[in-house]
């Protein structure tokens, strides 16, 4: 019996050795990156334990999610999707109706725990996208871009209206990568683009008074130094006087004097970079390349359109994180509410995001064998 | 089925196409990247030095200075809510190398409690290592004398100053004022940004009474000091200091003697007494009692103390003249007097014969008058006087619910007052709407009828009661009570008068109807009625009306002969209403018993000794208060009567004591 169980055991073993489920390369590099998120949260908390360990936590319920997940074969995730993304959509009208009359509300609360329902849509985005494409002719028509740009502008402008623009930029980027990586042409792209930028000044008059100062305070910080432009000037310091090998960790003086406000969530990353320098930045960066180049290694050796686009519209959309955060903390880009993947504390978005490379896994699992 | 075809046919072409789609994404990627890093070598190695110098300079910041909490007078000035200096013990966690040992040898030092110690552990886990965590409050003297000879043993623990609330009347004044407690994460989470900014600094935060009420006004502005850090966030010198704004002082419309005499008139019974100006509805004087100590929550209450107060049977926690509901009995007489008379159903000298008993016509249902044979042939002035429940049988049922719950309406019974206190209750003022949310049966004529006499659903407050004597003593000019008379920006500055407008026009239409009614209150207390004796001595003509309201359903329709005082106060509620001078009303006083034998006995002296306080506060000299033996209320008997042989159809007293529970403080 023991024999037999054994070797069974072994059997099973060599299984998954010689066709692992699970991308390694990839899952290695989200460990290294949520460890160094941890160690960077340590030092941004002061040596609070319970900020680390809440965080951890919710890495592990990531991970069961991501394990889980990668377990579904995308066919099946393809015939869930239109529900998936009506079902998020009608929880951010939900939302929509019972925050009538407050300030800003983004939260349903289940009871147990709280969670907005945004963060969903940055899955099921570009799982819906990835659904209407499946069966196209591609690259898409102008009819099939029109609808895209519909399924795409509904979730996204009632986040925005919420107002959090971040979400609504991370969710409406997922969508328009799915389109990019169909293939549209890029004469359409072209148009559109050029359209885009025509509207920004029409566009301007919608944003809520606090948004646009945002805009203003980044790009004059000085004009504000006790209120908007406080956060960036105390950031750029940080991060400046980092210099290339860093202040060492535990040892960033903006952070633990209380200088950088939200040092443990949005700008957690001058933190990383007044402790770690220059040095720790690019190699943060080079992880962070790497995690995105594998997602669209994974992508282009997916079974079909539904689950190429799917992984590469995650992938790409990792790098709106990045990028707006990094550009945020150095004080290029507005202050909007988008988190460093896998460093901000913060519960959904590290949740959310596992939850996406778990749908990576499950297409690399089902990838083609041959070609 | 052809589009199917031709994907296939396409499917080489679209995985190339995705090829160089993804390639180039993935070379924009980069590209976006090295622009985020070109950013960094920007500010980390162009910039390095002059940011180096800037984050270096970085030692001075902003640290909030709490204001000092508005300080509360009662009208002449006399302080009711004080701040004091007092020390707590601080811990910083990251300079105790071992927090077990530490705490059980400090334990040793200063005595800490369970509760010091698992509060203090909650905290420290929510804040970050470098700063200090609060231990213990309020050291006295001893303790803080040990614990300086023991200082050195004990790194990172520091004794620190700050200013806690304290309240020199204590239970005297505590169901108005309320208390002050410890700000906690609750408090902050339900603020937006701003006004959790404001409480930077801040210890504590109004929770019940006028200190919750007025906490915008109290808790003033935090100003900022600029202080010198070292690396460890010590600080090394104060550089610039912005003060912060003090919260304004309050002066309350009490005077705290007429306070006091009313608490000690009320000598520990269960209830409430409330005397308000009818001229502006500034109350005077605000007593539920039992009552409590409230210094005992400013630093964090004991479990100890705190299940004794919740626990006791009296509910000292309770504010009853704020929630506590009665049926109101007579009282509402004179109300209703008004509203027949307003209405037109009535003239001052129509008659109604009281036989003793009453019935509805056509019905063989009969109500009972409060004397056995009755009062005889009664006009109104009669009616008040001798409270005969016959008169007003009949004109609550000439007036119809509907219009007798509509003029009631306009006294205030039924709804909020609108006092400055959080957590006053409704009541109930019985009408076809109300009785239509809870009961599917219609409303009966019966209870029409038992309205009329205060019986029935009537659940009153004391303040409602109050609110609407006082109302009608203004000759019905309505006035929001209210307790916030002036508030102050600082001890020398002047005091600031708050403005209390009428909340309505007057609800007399001639001043006859009044004076008809005013004549019946007066005669009450100065002719033969059921507060005979009351008014002995006293220097004003004083007008009034008891009241006593049945705890329970009569069961059996015959006269109650037991004298028993003690036994009849555990059946009634004991009520009186007064005002005076009677001509022109400066003073209105309602006083309610939870048990209580008779109206104008028990609550109408606690009543007058508020009056005679009254005269005393005004420069007069104090008048004789009259000997029990002088207060004749042999002719008041209870007056919620309904006989007949259907409890359905009959008086279902609302019942306070379901209510009576329920406790404001937490």
């Amino acid at each position: 019996m023991i024999q037999n169980l054994t070797a069974r055991m072994r059997r099973f073993g060599l299984r998954l050795l010689s066709r692992p489920r699970l991308d390694l390369p990839l899952l290695l590099a989200l460990v290294i990156l949520a460890c160094a998120g941890l160690a960077t949260l340590y030092s941004a908390g002061g040596g609070n334990y319970s900020l680390v360990g809440g965080q951890a936590a919710r890495f592990a319920l990531g991970g069961v999610l991501l394990l889980v997940i990668s377990r579904i074969p995308p066919p099946v995730l393809r015939s869930w999707t239109p529900w998936l993304y009506m079902g998020s959509t009608a929880l951010l009208v939900v939302v929509a109706v019972l925050g009538e009359g407050r300030g800003a509300y983004r939260w349903l609360d289940l009871g147990v725990m709280r969670f907005q329902p945004s963060e969903l849509l940055k899955l099921t985005m570009p799982m819906m996208v990835a659904w209407y494409l499946h069966p196209r002719q591609l690259p898409p028509s102008w009819k099939d871009i029109v609808v895209v740009g519909l399924l795409i502008a509904v979730p996204a402008g009632l986040i925005a209206e919420q107002p959090d623009l971040g979400t609504a930029l991370l969710v409406a980027g997922a969508g328009a990568f799915a389109l990019f990586l169909s293939g549209m042409a890029w004469w359409r792209i072209g148009l559109l683009v050029g359209g885009a930028a025509a509207a920004v000044p029409v566009a301007w008059q919608f944003l809520h008074e606090y948004q646009r100062n945002r805009v203003r305070t980044m790009l004059d910080p000085e004009s504000d130094p006790l209120g908007n432009g406080w956060h960036i000037i105390q950031s750029k310091i940080a991060v400046g006087s980092g210099g290339v090998f860093g202040k060492g960790w535990q040892h960033g003086t903006q952070s633990r004097l209380d200088f950088l406000p939200e040092h443990t969530t949005d700008f957690i990353f001058a933190v990383f970079s007044e402790e770690f320098g220059l040095v720790g930045v690019i190699a943060i960066m080079l992880l962070y390349a790497f995690i995105i180049g594998r997602c669209l290694w994974i992508a282009m050796n997916a079974r079909d359109t539904y689950s190429r686009l799917l992984a590469g519209a995650i992938g790409m959309s990792f790098f709106v994180y990045v990028a707006v955060n990094g550009g945020m903390v150095a004080g290029i880009l507005p202050v909007v509410g988008v988190p460093m993947p896998l460093v901000s504390y913060g519960g959904t978005s590290a949740v959310s995001l596992l939850t996406g490379f778990g749908v990576l896994m499950s297409i690399h699992a089902n990838r083609k064998l041959h070609d | 089925m052809s589009r199917r075809r031709a994907s296939i046919k396409e499917v080489r072409g679209e995985v190339a196409l995705f090829r160089r789609r993804a390639m180039t994404g993935f070379a924009l990627i980069l590209l976006g990247l090295a622009g985020v890093c070109v950013r960094y070598v920007y500010l980390q190695v162009l910039h390095h030095d002059e940011f180096v110098v800037r984050s270096d300079q970085n030692r001075v910041k902003p640290r909030a200075i709490p204001p000092a909490r508005g300080l509360i007078y009662d009208r002449n000035g006399v302080l009711l809510a004080d701040n004091v200096p007092a020390f707590r013990l601080e811990v910083t966690p990251e300079q105790v190398a071992d927090m077990d040992r530490m705490l059980a040898e400090l334990g040793e030092v200063v005595p800490l409690s369970d509760e010091d110690i698992a509060s203090f552990r909650k905290q420290v886990k929510q804040s970050r290592r470098f700063e200090g965590v609060p231990l213990k409050l309020k050291l006295n003297e001893d303790e803080i004398g040990r614990f300086a000879v023991n200082r050195w043993r004990f790194p990172g623990v520091d004794v620190v100053p700050y200013l806690t609330r304290r309240y020199p009347m204590g239970a005297q004044m505590a169901h108005v004022i309320g208390y002050v407690s410890r700000i906690d994460a609750e408090d902050l989470e339900g603020m937006d940004e701003e006004e959790e900014a404001s409480y930077k600094g801040t210890t504590h935060i109004g929770r019940i009474g006028i200190e919750r009420y007025y906490e915008k006004l109290l808790h003033g502005e935090p100003g900022y000091e600029l202080v010198e850090v070292n690396a460890d966030g010590r600080t090394q010198a104060v550089l610039d200091t912005t003060p912060p704004t003090p919260g304004k002082n309050i002066y309350l419309s009490i005077d705290v003697r007429l306070q006091k005499a009313a608490e000690e008139a009320m000598n520990g019974r269960a209830g409430a007494a409330i005397a308000i100006d009818p001229r502006n509805g500034q109350v005077l004087a605000f007593a539920s009692e039992p009552s409590f100590d409230p210094n005992l929550f400013v630093n964090g209450i004991s479990s100890a103390d705190y299940k004794a107060l919740t626990t006791a049977p009296d509910k000292p926690l309770y504010n009853r003249a704020l929630r506590g509901v009665y049926p109101p009995g007579s009282t509402v007489k004179p109300f209703l007097a008004l509203g027949g008379l307003a209405l037109g159903i009535r003239r001052p000298s129509d008659t109604v014969l009281s036989t003793g008993e009453f019935c509805i016509p056509g019905q063989s249902r009969c109500y009972r008058d409060d004397k056995r044979g009755g009062d005889g042939t009664v006009n109104l002035q009669r009616a008040i006087e001798k409270s005969t429940n016959t008169y007003f049988y009949r004109l609550a049922l000439d007036m119809g619910i509907d219009r007798l719950s509509a003029w009631m309406s306009r006294f205030g019974f039924g709804q909020k007052t609108g006092i400055d206190l959080v957590g006053e209750v409704e009541g109930i003022l019985p009408s076809r709407e109300w009785k239509a949310t809870r009961s599917k049966n219609g409303w009966y004529p019966g209870e029409t009828i038992i309205a009329g006499i205060g019986q029935g659903y009537w659940a009153v407050t004391p303040l409602q009661l109050a609110h609407a004597t006082a109302t009608f003593a203004g000759r019905g000019i309505p006035y929001k009570p209210h307790f916030l008379l002036d508030t102050q920006d600082g001890v020398d500055s002047p005091r600031v008068r708050q403005s209390f407008p009428p909340t309505g026009p007057s609800l007399v239409k001639k001043a006859a109807d009044w004076e008809a009614v005013d004549q019946g209150m007066i005669a009450v207390i100065n002719g033969e009625g059921t507060g005979k004796g009351l008014g002995k001595g006293f220097p004003y003509v004083i007008a009034g009306k008891s009241g006593t309201a049945e705890r329970f359903s009569r069961t059996t329709n015959a006269y109650n002969e037991n004298k028993n005082t003690a036994y009849l106060a555990s059946r009634h509620r004991a009520l009186f209403i007064a005002y005076t001078p009677a001509e022109d009303p400066r003073i209105a006083v309602a006083v309610v018993l939870e048990a209580g034998a008779w109206g104008a006995k028990d609550s109408g002296p606690i009543a007058r000794k508020i009056l005679d306080q009254w005269v005393v506060d005004e420069g007069g000299a104090r008048p004789e208060d009259p000997s029990p033996a002088d207060i004749v209320t042999s002719d008041a008997l209870p007056e919620a009567a309904p006989s007949g042989e259907n409890p359905a159809q009959g008086a279902q007293p609302a019942s306070p004591d379901d209510d009576s529970g329920e406790e404001q403080a937490q």
